[in-house]
């Protein structure tokens, strides 16, 4: 019978039908942070239960870590009680940690991924709604709250509804200029931000087969902003050349049994899907986004939008209260809107290749001295790499600055924020209204657009300043 | 985990689309400790001036809205983070229902776990109840009766609504979802011993 990539992954994970649709699932992995972590541990403890399996827990504090170059556990200290009792419990429960400062720490769903702790075929959970992005190697990953995550600490098992499957199919070749970012935010933009709503989504097509792992961690990053806790891409072998030799990946004849696994994990030819959209990447240009969700959203070419030509009443107030609090006028074009901030980093775009095309961008140009412009990198190891190759220094000339590892300037949960009124072009997931600091104002982009509107002290069209 | 049965105030409207958890509550309040105190921080940039005064104009700072127990909301309510505190700031302001045209999936899954009965209503039906709140000054309230499974308007209408029914279970008896897996222990002992041997690469690296 035909089955979808999702059916086949999510169906051995069936432990036990719970009746009226839900099943117990098993996860093959949990993942945790300082913000819920610690205290999901203390909570298991107080209620009278332990750690189900410790083994399969990983631990790394991110989002109340400090970005400051030097940083250490105290250097915010609000977030050192968080990541000291994340430490603390880790260590009490056996739960491997990785610590600030040392090899394997960084983003949780930029760190997991990088060490293998999520590898197609299996599921992972975490406290954090981004945990999508995991899919991006072919897993069945999503984001829970503060309770599912203490049952699943104690069970290693969630009781869940098996969710609606969605396809969305990237069509034809990619323009220049256009990355994984870009297409995500222009299907949100097309489809809208419920368009996913109680769907897994599989992206598809051979855009999407021409992605690297990179950016298909990138495009599954945004499924939550569509709405869908789950997004996915087929493992194949970009992935298991990716996934080869990572820490936590299969050694000797355990990894030929895993490829051997996972190069079955496709959505059958015949297979159907609840809904099936496709997307024409002809049409795709960079994205910029306009208002204060990601479905306000507008090729770099576009003009501000008016709410005199809103489709409805709601989204008439919906733009209104977007372009008052953005401060935007309608009807001008998006492209020279002047930029006080700019943030390359988050667990969207915090990779080492984003950082590559952000630096190409930047060689031999200045940022805009009225610019603030920061670079976080995702990781430990994403760090290294790009001192190694020479892409802090290239930052570093153009004015960034080169920060340590952690969500940062995405979600303004370390002290760091982006002033009240301030403009920011982000490569970060979210342009709500107050996410990066109260009255900050977010304009999301692509690492390579964010780099163009550093230099240009504006919203620019990187094609433009390429050429 | 707090029982629900029925739920009965002025219902409050707050209908605007994308309502996300950011907005409900700052990620900088979620910093300190526990699951409680988090109600005056709830719409904390909605509702307060900039010099922490409140803001008259905010609709859940008018009477007969203040200390409403049933929220109306707008398509799309609670997207964005995973974040529970969301859930503990609107129960810390008094409310137990949200009544919206659809929700974030994981803000949905996050009420039942609080005792919070989210329920999705068609646009139209959320529309009536606010206008006859309104109309009534608040002085009439609406009712969420989850055993009947009904939405009971100021002017008496009864709008039934759909819930699932492991949810309703759990919510009408207050039950412990931990307690009732670890009941299914030697099932998830079997599915070890049968997966190590199905997928043995998944257990290979975390022994190693």
């Amino acid at each position: 019978m035909s089955a979808t990539l999702f059916d086949r992954i999510w169906d051995p994970h069936v432990v036990a039908d719970l009746g009226s649709g839900w099943s117990l699932l098993h996860c093959d992995r949990i993942l945790l942070h300082d913000l819920s972590g610690g205290r999901a541990m203390q909570e298991v403890g107080e209620a009278g239960y332990a750690l189900a399996r410790p083994d399969l827990v990983f631990a790394t504090p991110d989002h109340a870590v400090s970005s400051a170059p030097g940083r250490t556990a105290d250097t915010f200290p609000t977030g050192a009680k968080l990541l000291t009792g994340l430490r603390r419990r880790a260590a009490e429960t056996g739960v491997r940690f990785f610590d600030i400062g040392t090899d394997g720490h960084g983003i949780v769903h930029v760190m997991g991924p990088e060490l293998g702790l999520v590898l197609p075929g299996t599921t992972l959970v975490c406290g954090d709604s981004h945990t999508c992005t995991n899919g991006g190697v072919g897993a069945i990953a999503f984001g829970i709250g503060a309770s599912e995550l203490k049952h699943v600490l104690a069970t290693q098992t969630l009781p869940q509804r098996k969710p609606k499957r969605l396809r969305i199919r990237f069509d034809g070749a990619t323009p220049a200029g256009v990355t994984p970012k870009d297409m995500i935010l222009a299907a949100i933009g097309r489809f809208g931000t419920g368009a996913g709503t109680g769907f897994a989504v599989e992206y598809a097509g051979a855009a999407v087969r021409a992605l690297s792992v990179e950016g298909r961690l990138t495009l599954c990053n945004l499924s939550i902003e569509m709405g869908a806790k789950i997004g996915m891409v087929a493992p194949d072998d970009t992935t298991i050349q990716w996934l080869a030799g990572r820490d936590f990946a299969p050694r000797g004849a355990a990894w030929d049994a895993a490829v051997a696994d996972w190069l079955t994990l496709r959505s059958d030819d015949d297979a159907t899907f609840d809904r099936d959209l496709t997307i024409d990447m002809r049409d795709i240009a960079p994205q910029i986004t306009w208002g204060t969700s990601p479905e306000q959203v507008l090729p770099v070419t576009g003009h501000i939008p008016d709410p005199a030509s809103a489709p409805n009443p709601e989204k008439r107030a919906a733009w209104e209260a977007a372009l008052s609090y953005m401060g935007l006028t309608p009807g001008a074009p998006i492209a020279g809107t002047k930029v006080d901030w700019v943030f390359i980093g988050s667990c969207t775009n915090s990779r080492i290749e984003d950082l590559r095309a952000a630096a190409a961008v930047l060689r031999g140009r200045k940022v805009a001295p009225h610019v603030t412009a920061w670079v976080v990198p995702g990781s430990e190891r994403v760090k290294h790499e790009a001192e190694a190759e020479g892409l802090d220094a290239a930052f570093r000339e153009a004015g960034f600055a080169w920060r340590e590892p952690g969500c940062a300037l995405c979600v303004a949960a370390n002290g760091e924020f982006v002033p009240p009124g301030a403009r920011c072009v982000s490569t970060s997931n979210r342009n709500f209204v107050g996410r990066q600091g109260t009255g900050a104002r977010t304009h999301l982009a692509s690492p390579a657009m964010a780099a163009a509107a550093a230099l240009s002290g504006a919203i620019a069209d990187v094609r433009t300043l390429a050429a | 985990m707090d029982k629900f049965t029925t739920v009965s105030g002025p219902a409050a409207p707050l209908m605007a689309a994308n309502v996300d958890t950011d907005v409900i509550i700052p990620i900088q309040r979620l910093l300190g400790s526990g699951r409680g105190g988090l109600g005056p921080y709830a719409f904390e940039r909605l509702r307060y001036a900039p010099d922490g005064t409140e803001n008259p104009d905010f609709v859940l700072n008018r009477p007969p809205y203040r200390d409403s127990p049933i929220l109306l909301a707008g398509p799309n309510f609670g997207c964005g983070s995973s974040r529970e505190g969301a859930v503990w700031a609107l129960m810390g302001m008094g409310f137990r229902a949200v009544l919206a045209p659809s929700f974030g999936d994981i803000f949905f899954n996050n009420c039942f776990q609080n005792g919070m009965l989210p329920i999705a209503l068609p646009e139209d039906a959320i529309a009536r109840i606010a206008a006859e709140t309104e109309a009534a000054q608040g002085a009439r309230h609406t009712t969420v009766d989850l055993a009947r499974q009904l939405v009971v308007t100021p002017d008496g209408t009864e709008i039934p609504f759909p819930v699932d029914a492991r949810k309703k279970e759990a919510l009408l008896e207050g039950l412990d979802d931990i307690a009732l897996t670890l009941r299914m222990k030697d099932q998830i002992t079997a599915w070890y011993a049968a997966d190590r041997t199905r997928r043995p690469w998944a257990w290979e690296s975390v022994e190693r």
